[in-house]
């Protein structure tokens, strides 16, 4: 099963080096990572999605605990929560196709943010069922480039 | 009035002294004359190995026989690369080290300059923790923080890169007296609950196993263990880190389990509906085949470290806490409530020791191994210090020796790295002054770190090499016999060794030989008696194998080799 990973980790040197070599020591796969400051200058989050059996996930967690620069980790799988990810993704366009994929676009609230003779750049952010709806839609376009920012995501409600 | 700065090189050996260590092994290079400059006028006692590598399995002999830190000291570079092989000794053993690492100068770093490594880099996998000191001031706090980590939680080592400057640098000293890490706050108390609860699924198991690992050493709980086994009147297997945390041959005592374990070890593992296990982890080397291992036990799993559990092995009752503690807290419940012996249990077990007892053929003409440990038994009574190779001798010191007393069996268990034992038994021998301190090796192993003939001849280090000579690399070679159909790949020395005597000699170390059996007594008593490094070639059976075995990967209870079957 797919699991959002919330980590809080020391905002130092070198961590993200410790979670990959943890990461790469034992075998586990990550799906994406995402990296970026917290409300509190000491402390990073890191936002990390990995498929797994139960037990597998139970072990990411707790050898992630492991790392002495780890301050909390949570599965928000298990919770009520929110995920983004933003994708740019360029795709083939030909006069005859052109309107079709600006429908999608459109469809899927996404914002066309370059359009070339021969393929346009699209910005859209969703959570993981909605991004890959929508490239799976653009597929038949031809898909020329796809750049992801990794899932975030938090908590819903207060949290805690 | 602003207080003095002192120097960077300073601060560390102030800080070293403020966390009681006394002796440090290491070697000198470029980016570490400010430090050795400082020990040289400081009342740390400074051994200087000929490897670093034996620095690094120094320090942690001195904590495995001591549970104090053991600290070793290199250069930047190829020095900092030498010690790796020892840290991650120490890493898969769980021994509280600081290795102290030069490096080149902060602004250095990132250049290819020279004599520059990543060590920090390199040793991520293997350390508990590690740290590069980028400005003198926090230099004091990362030294506290360094011993923090490594004796606290599952203990284990932790690297401090120190470049150049900061060890020039001046900050004004100040030692810290305690830590703040919100991120790193190790559970040492058993939860009450699932210690009630491991109590009641103990008095009503009716043939439970107690597995004892090296977490019991290593939280000091073997008088705690004792206590259990005697108020709980269980079986009790020790792991080969947790040998002579209970008394090798005592009634209760199933010796070690696993791979090269005593069949009825294995034999009431698998029989056992109730594991208790106490600091250890289920390697591979214990469990064999994992699905195959101990069918019918349900699993009480008390372990400090809460990534071990669930890692190998299911255990229907997690306790996550130090052995020590909680042992107490099981024996303060037990104490209240005596527990009956399972008779039934006891009586199958006595069976089975009967039935499978570690078991070799005695012969007049060539020496056997397992002979040569009966006389270092007979000779010590069990009360020196071992320490080993990695080989076939390992395994039959493991089988063979009298453990009695904790932190006296000091041996490479989860790396098996040879060339430990003799450096290893240096640092014991440094913790420990006026001890007996015996080196069981094998002719290939002793050759990787044969240089420290040269420091324990130096600072006359009086530890007895005890050479059980095949003249083969034999742990393999038994391997080749029983897997490869006897094609002897690059395991045979005969031929290619050197006069281990004439080598002793040569570092001015007394070397000695024994080729018949009825010279052995007399030959390990003198080796004994001398008044410093002693180096015993003893010419044992070439083609000895090490039995019982599980094969790799089977099942523990499918031996070969133990009585009645070879
Ligand atoms: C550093 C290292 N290299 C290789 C091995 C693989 N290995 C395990 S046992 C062994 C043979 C050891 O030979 P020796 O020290 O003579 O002991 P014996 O088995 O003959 O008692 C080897 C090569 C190892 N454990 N450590």
């Amino acid at each position: 099963m797919r699991h959002v990973l919330s980590v809080v980790v020391e905002n130092k040197p070198g961590v993200l080096a410790r979670i990959a070599s943890l990461f790469s020591r034992r075998g586990f796969n990550i799906d994406s990572l995402a990296v970026g400051a917290t409300e509190k200058p000491e402390f990073s989050r890191i936002t990390l999605v990995v498929t797994g059996e139960d037990l597998v996930i139970e072990q990411i967690t707790k050898q992630l605990y492991k790392l002495i620069d780890t301050y909390k980790v949570t599965d928000l799988t298990a919770v009520k929560h929110i995920e983004r990810e933003m994708l740019l993704v360029k795709v083939s366009i030909n006069p005859n196709t052109r309107s079709e994929a600006i429908e999608i676009v459109d469809i899927f609230r996404g914002k066309i943010i370059d359009v070339a003779e021969k393929n346009m750049t699209v910005e859209i952010t969703g959570d993981y069922d909605k991004n890959e709806g929508f490239l799976s839609l653009l597929k038949k376009f031809g898909i020329i480039e796809i750049v992801r920012t990794g899932t975030v995501a938090i908590q819903r409600g207060t949290g805690n | 009035m602003s207080a003095e700065k002192m120097k960077g090189s300073k601060i560390l050996l102030e800080s070293l002294k403020k966390e009681g260590v006394t002796d440090i092994f290491g070697y000198p290079g470029g980016k570490v004359l400010h430090i050795y400059d400082d020990i040289y006028q400081s009342d740390i006692k400074h051994y200087l190995v000929r490897h670093e590598q034996a620095a690094a399995h120094a320090a942690d002999g001195y904590a495995r026989s001591t549970g104090r830190v053991g600290v070793c000291l290199a250069t930047s570079g190829p020095g900092a690369t030498n010690l790796v092989t020892g840290i991650a000794t120490a890493n898969m053993d769980s021994i509280p080290m600081v290795a102290l690492t030069g490096q080149v100068s902060t602004a250095d770093i990132g250049t290819d300059s020279f004599q520059e490594a990543d060590i920090v880099g390199i040793t991520m996998p293997v350390t508990k923790h590690n740290f590069l000191v980028k400005d003198v001031k926090d230099l004091a706090m990362t030294i506290k923080k360094a011993f923090h980590i490594a004796r606290t939680g599952r203990p284990g080592p932790v690297l401090v890169d120190l470049p150049v400057d900061v060890t020039v640098n001046k900050a004004v000293f100040n030692y810290p007296d305690s830590v703040d890490m919100p991120s790193y706050k190790p559970t040492t108390k058993g939860s009450d609950r699932q210690i009630q609860n491991a109590i009641k699924m103990i008095r009503e198991a009716k043939k439970p196993v107690v597995l004892a690992g090296g977490g019991v050493i290593g939280s000091n709980a073997s008088d705690e263990l004792r206590e259990f086994i005697a108020l709980t009147k269980m079986p009790v297997s020790s792991t080969l880190l947790g040998l002579g945390a209970y008394p090798y041959n005592d009634y209760f005592s199933l010796q070690m389990p696993g791979m090269h374990g005593t069949a009825f070890a294995n034999y009431a593992i698998q029989e056992a509906d109730l594991l208790i296990s106490i600091g250890m982890r289920f390697d591979d080397r214990i469990t064999g085949k994992l699905d195959t291992f101990a069918p019918n036990a349900k699993v009480i799993h008390i372990d400090i470290d809460p990534a071990e559990i669930g890692k190998c092995i299911a255990s229907i009752l997690p306790i996550v806490g130090d052995a020590k503690e909680v042992l107490k807290e099981m024996n303060a419940y037990l104490k209240k409530e005596p527990m009956e012996a399972k008779e039934p249990w006891l009586k199958t077990i006595e069976k089975l020791k009967l039935d499978y007892p570690l078991f070799y053929k005695k012969d007049t003409n060539v020496i056997s191994p397992q002979y040569v440990l009966e006389v270092i038994n007979e000779l010590t009574k069990g009360e020196a210090f071992y320490t080993t190779e990695v080989g076939t001798h390992q395994m039959w010191a493991a089988q063979y020796l009298d453990h009695k007393l904790p932190r006296h069996f000091v041996s490479s268990g989860g790396l098996g790295t040879m060339g430990f034992g003799f450096p290893a038994a240096m640092g014991v021998q440094v913790a420990n002054p006026g001890a007996t301190v015996i080196n069981i090796a094998g002719d290939g192993s002793f050759q990787m770190n044969i240089q420290e003939l040269s420091t324990v001849s130096y600072y006359n280090i009086p530890v007895k090499n005890i050479i059980l000579n095949n003249q083969w690399l034999g742990m393999v070679r038994q391997w080749q016999e029983l897997f490869f159909q006897e094609r002897y790949s690059a395991t045979d020395l005969e031929g290619m060794q050197p006069d281990f005597v004439k080598v002793a000699e040569a570092y001015d170390v007394l070397g000695l030989r024994a080729t018949k059996p009825e010279e052995v007594k007399d030959v390990l008593s003198r080796a004994l008696k001398h008044n410093g490094p002693v180096v015993v070639d003893i010419r044992v059976a070439r083609e000895e194998n090490v039995f019982p075995m599980v094969p790799a990967g089977g099942a523990i209870d499918k031996m070969i080799g133990e009585r009645g079957i070879n």
